[in-house]
């Protein structure tokens, strides 16, 4: 059940380069990446492509498949036609190094300007108490495989380099709605995440969400609900008013603003 | 050549000049959402200023509801606060359900990406020079959806009350048969009044606002455990919220035609009993 | 050398991530001063790091992948920690027995106590950074059953534990500002020769740029190595590619010794289906929330199999099996639940014996047991990977399982308490470090370790820098140009061989020699075949130039393999009997004689091959003993 695949890889670096035919023998159950490992192992010993677990769950093999952003690992050829052209290129959000991989520096960075979890005291016995319901939330968020490929299709730094400093991208997001949603973490960084991380500059168009390989809602359980947080701390009269007489919602005690 | 050096064609990236490289019809959907909302707001437009033809007793279109301007006798259930307003009585109203749209995060992804092509779709590269997304005005306004959806729900109310008020019998002239004027009676308007009033508050129900507003903002579901129920039901209906603004905006222009045909004489309303 | 920089990331370069685009500085070399130098940044190398840096050492973890991709994601399980927030009647000592019954006895009593010591503060510590745990109802970290262990102890989220402990640990890191050199593999440990009162201490490591080909040579007087295991050595497992025994390697080229080689542990449930995911992990916690194996003709098979050591504590009949989900003070465990060398053994019999499934494997069923809704819930990442990738729903049909090469107990041998390998400077830890699984591991002991000995290891490591004041040892110009040569080598030859054949041949071998089921005859031909690879990869030829060069680096890695591979051979040569994760055909059983002593295996003096020697057991003290009485 073999077959000759029509695979085109683009390859080169920063100075340039081009997409080229690589028709490979490929057979049933194969994934986009066996193509490639197949090339690597019979035609191009020096193609460079980033891959780890080839399971789905490390997330290292991001890539662009007929210009969609894909996981390798997880692209089944048996969702193409046998005569099919497939076209693989690098994430083209991010600058290239050569060949399949790219810089990837900006989500580091981006990382790091967000302050981390910072939980109060434990409990008398030294444990920790939190309900199931109320860590599910984060623990939706905390699927994320870090393949970054909500970062790279994300329009706002893929069409727009300019805003990557400005911006933080879907998968940082996720994490705010996280730590936002933690029942024990003492940080309010609502003002960050709409000031330094950019959250107003998303125009909530979906596309992280369609592309995340581990199905995690971006947009409508992490996005939209940090949203509406920044609009109570931020443009809610009622919000304020209830704080100015004293009804204050004690959901929230208990948390200082970093 | 559409996309600029900010982009994917910018120094840095990997070279590839194509704005995408996608093979399937991804101009298909946005192009679809471009014909059909063009359509709507044309209607919808068109009319909102007739301000005539709304009114088939005991029907009232939902683009006029409530009616508080210089409405036709029968049409104003709440008063007439506006009948100094030269205009049509639409124009008083139809801010808040078109507002409540405008904002909607749903109606937002659909048309950044179906009108503004910010982005066409996903992949697939914008044509604009420079991006601010929702930082500055208009759009930070965006931001006020919940004051809408607070809107929303008043006239959700107002339209429930005029689906009870389809079921009042008909006067005289517009009556077929005997002309019957007492018990109560039921259409085929007053079926789609009911279709649409059910969208309605479908969509209403499952807008993101809501479900920040009845539970989502919490941090301790535990804690409040009839807020969580709440939250759970509305998230489900959330997940086909996009659908339900879809449906509704069918059953409201469906309704609206029907009392405008009815109104107008075209055609007569099928009744049950 | 053109230019060298001294200490402190280069410019033009991350401080944190050291990443950045390169090509232009190729023929450099950069150098950077630390205290310690942690390889690898998995669950062991990050907590290592963490552990140094908050004892004050300055500390930079080097790894050969992105951050956060290491193979640590893939542990699905959970982390075994005896914390009785399910079963109040566990503890350490309970934790402490099923640990060395599991590895047959065979374990470094001291490490295998302070595991089951000091795991559960070490899994609280997750929380306190930021991991969301599963809850019990009374909201404490939930805990479940895994193979070998009496109470549910498995601390985990859903099937995702790994990832949960490595996203933790790294945001930690990042939270703290610890360096990471990113993509960056290290081929040689440096040691001063004239420092210290032995043959030398360590004095740096010498690293390139994957994306570059740049070289790096690190200033440090504690290098620990956390860099995993060896399975990327047999055909069939469910580890990555950086799996390639690079700290194993590292460590004996450096003059420390291996214990355990012959120990390799094959997971009992791989997928065998579809080809390209063949060996790709299935976790036990299909067997531990009621999943149950099957052959060909629809029998439950595992009752055939129950050993005599295990008789005791093992259901044998369905309805007690069955009856123990919800009642486990009454009943005893399933046998699919035993072990993990056991039930490996095990399927490997039915397959052998005709039983198997179309595609090889045996049935692992949790579809007619559990509900859709329970197993999407429990198991999310098993459904996800089976509908993914090989088009099966777990919650309608049984899955095609097999055993695949999952972990080596063997490894570097260090010191109990500071995880220090025989060379002063030079700590192991996690998978790379031997001792603490003895013959075979129990599920969720691995995550425990990391974390506990991580810990211990970075303190250590740092303190012993501390200790040095400013008399620092100091890296040979010459070692680092020996290096340099060693590293280019591949570049030099022309008209050899592609490195991906020879791996391939070699994964191939390993597989059909030193797999599973091993005998005295194959197990030498498997050694000849290694001094074969060996000629062959003298020889190999890189194609391309040094920038992010897959060839080149697999040709740097696959003289890993080759040592190490040659490890695990001679030692299961040597082990006349079968015991936890080394089974012998010609000596079917256990002996005695062989359960007091360890394997250790060192370079040979002409640093081509491996010598072996036998070594006793450590003594476990009375009191301790008197938990297996």
């Amino acid at each position: 059940m073999s077959y000759t695949l029509k695979l085109r890889i683009w390859r080169g670096d920063k100075e340039g380069g081009e997409v080229k035919d690589f028709p490979v023998e490929v057979s049933e159950g194969e994934v986009v990446l066996d193509a490639i490992h197949r090339v690597q192992a019979t035609q191009a010993g020096d193609l460079a492509v980033r891959w780890n677990c080839k399971a789905g769950k490390c997330g290292s093999c991001s890539a662009e498949v007929n210009g969609r952003p894909r996981l390798m690992c997880m692209c089944r050829l048996s969702d193409f036609e046998e005569d099919e052209t497939i076209t693989v290129t690098p994430m083209r959000a991010f600058p290239v190094i050569r060949d399949l991989v790219t810089d990837v520096l900006f989500n580091y960075e981006k990382a790091k300007e967000l302050p981390s979890a910072q939980l109060g005291p434990r409990d008398a016995d030294g444990k920790r108490r939190m309900a199931q319901i109320d860590v599910e939330r984060g623990q939706e968020f905390r699927k994320c495989i870090e393949c970054f490929l909500c970062q790279d299709v994300c329009h706002v730094v893929r069409d727009h380099e300019d805003n990557k400093e400005a911006f933080a991208g879907p998968r940082f997001f996720l994490r705010y709605a996280e730590l936002d949603m933690h029942p024990l973490d003492t940080h309010d960084r609502r003002e960050l995440a709409q000031g330094a991380a950019g959250l107003g500059m998303c125009n909530i168009t979906k596309c992280c969400t369609e592309v995340c390989p581990e199905g995690i809602k971006i947009t409508d359980n992490a996005i939209i609900p940090m949203k509406e947080r920044v609009v109570d701390r931020k443009y809610d009269p009622l919000v304020w008013l209830g704080n100015k007489i004293g009804l204050r919602n004690k959901d929230d005690a208990g948390r200082t603003e970093v | 050549m559409a996309s600029t050096d900010q982009g994917v064609t910018s120094p840095t990236r990997a070279r590839i000049d194509a704005r995408t490289l996608r093979q399937d019809r991804w101009w298909l959907a946005p192009l679809t959402t471009f014909v059909v909302f063009s359509a709507f707001v044309v209607y919808a437009t068109v009319r909102a200023f007739m301000g005539r033809d709304y009114y088939a007793s005991p029907y009232l279109s939902p683009f006029y509801s409530p009616c508080l301007g210089d409405c036709v006798e029968g049409a104003s259930d709440f008063g007439q606060p506006f009948a100094w307003f030269p205009l049509s009585a639409a124009l008083i109203i139809l801010i808040f359900p078109l507002g409540f749209r405008m904002t909607c995060y749903y109606y937002r992804k659909a048309y950044y990406r179906a009108f503004w092509l910010s982005p066409p779709a996903c992949g697939v590269a914008e044509p604009h020079q420079s991006y601010s997304g929702e930082t500055r005005l208009p759009l930070v306004l965006q931001n006020v959806h919940r004051y809408f959806w607070y809107a929303a729900v008043l006239v959700g109310l107002v339209l429930t009350f005029d689906v009870f008020l389809a079921f009042r019998p008909m006067p005289a002239e517009y009556a077929v048969g005997d002309g019957e004027t007492s018990g109560i009676h039921m259409g085929l308007g007053t079926l789609l009044m009911i279709i649409n009033v059910v969208l309605i508050w479908l969509y209403t129900l499952s807008c993101h606002s809501c479900r920040h507003v009845v539970g989502g903002r919490l941090r301790h579901f535990s804690k409040h455990p009839v807020r969580y129920r709440l939250w759970t039901w509305v998230s489900r209906l959330n997940t086909s919220h996009g659908r339900w603004a879809w449906y509704s905006l069918f059953s409201v222009a469906l309704v609206d035609l029907y009392i405008f045909l009815l109104a107008t004489g075209t055609i007569q309303d099928v009744r049950f009993f | 050398m053109t230019s060298t920089e001294t200490s402190g990331p280069a410019e033009g370069r991350h401080p944190m991530t050291g990443n950045a685009l390169s090509g232009d500085a190729r023929g450099g070399m950069e150098r950077h001063s630390y205290d310690v130098v942690v390889v690898g940044a998995g669950g062991a190398g990050l907590r290592a790091a963490i552990a140094a840096h908050d004892a004050g050492a300055r500390t930079a973890i080097v790894c050969k992948s992105l951050l956060g991709k290491a193979h640590t994601v893939m542990a699905e399980g959970g982390i075994a920690a005896a914390m009785g927030n399910r079963w109040p009647e566990d503890n350490w000592e309970v934790h402490f027995r099923d640990t060395m019954r599991g590895g047959k006895m065979l374990n470094n009593w001291r490490m295998a106590q302070l595991h089951a010591q000091e795991a559960p503060e070490r899994v609280q510590e997750l929380e306190d950074w930021g991991a969301l745990f599963d809850r019990t109802d009374d909201g404490l970290i939930s805990q479940r059953d895994f193979g070998g262990h009496k109470y549910a102890r498995l601390a985990h989220v859903g099937d995702r534990t790994g990832l949960e402990m490595i996203r933790t640990l790294q945001q930690r890191a990042v939270a703290l500002g610890i360096d990471v050199f990113m993509e960056c593999t290290v081929t040689d440990v440096f040691k001063d020769p004239s420092a210290g009162a032995g043959p030398g201490v360590v004095a740096g490591a010498f690293a390139y740029w994957r994306e570059s080909g740049r070289f790096i040579v690190f200033d440090a007087p504690s290098v620990i190595l956390a860099t995993g295991g060896i399975g990327k050595s047999f055909k069939v497992t469910s580890n990555s590619w950086e799996y390639t025994g690079d700290g194993h390697a590292l460590a004996m080229r450096a003059g420390a010794s291996l214990i355990n080689m012959e120990f390799v542990q094959f997971h009992p449930t791989g997928m065998v289906w579809p080809p390209s995911v063949k060996g790709l992990l299935v976790t036990e916690s299909v067997r531990g929330d009621g999943g149950i194996l099957k052959n060909s003709e629809g029998e439950r098979f595992m009752f055939d199999y129950i050993p005599e050591f295990f008789k005791a504590e093992t259901a044998d009949t369905v309805e007690e099996a069955d009856a123990w989900y919800d009642d486990k003070k009454n009943n005893r465990r399933p046998p699919e639940l035993l072990p993990r060398d056991e039930v490996a053994r095990a399927i490997n019999s039915e397959i052998k014996a005709g039983r198997g499934t179309p595609h090889g494997g045996i049935y692992l069923d949790i579809a007619s047991r559990r509900t859709p809704e329970f197993i999407r819930k429990r198991l999310p990442s098993m459904y996800h990977q089976f509908k993914e990738l090989a088009d099966v729903d777990i919650t309608a049909e049984a899955m095609e399982i097999g055993p695949t090469c999952h972990y080596v107990m063997g490894g570097v041998e260090v010191d109990a308490d500071t995880q220090e390998s025989a060379v002063t400077g030079l700590y192991a830890v996690g998978e790379c470090s031997g001792g603490m699984h003895g013959s075979n591991r129990l599920g969720g002991n691995s995550l425990g370790d990391l974390l506990v000995f991580g810990k211990r290891a970075g303190e250590h490591a740092s303190s012993y820098a501390a200790s040095l004041g400013g008399t620092r040892p100091q890296v040979d110009e010459a070692h680092v140009k020996a290096a340099q040569k060693s590293a280019l080598a591949p570049f030099e030859v022309e008209g050899g061989e592609n490195p991906y054949t020879i791996q391939s041949d070699l994964q191939q071998s390993m597989n059909d020699l030193v797999g599973i089921i091993r005998t005295r005859t194959e197990l030498e031909e498997s050694l000849a075949e290694i001094e074969a690879f060996k000629v062959r990869a003298s020889t190999m030829v890189v194609e391309g130039h040094r920038q992010y060069n897959p060839g080149w680096h697999l040709a740097l890695d696959l003289r890993n393999m080759l040592i190490v591979s040659e490890c695990i051979a001679k030692a299961a040569l040597a082990r006349e009997e079968s015991r936890g994760g080394h089974t012998r055909d010609d000596f079917p059983g256990p002996d005695a004689e062989w359960g007091t002593k360890n394997l250790v295996v060192n370079l040979n003096a002409e640093g081509t091959g491996v010598d072996l020697h036998e070594k006793a057991l450590p003594e476990m003290p009375d009191e301790l003993k008197g938990y297996f009485a």
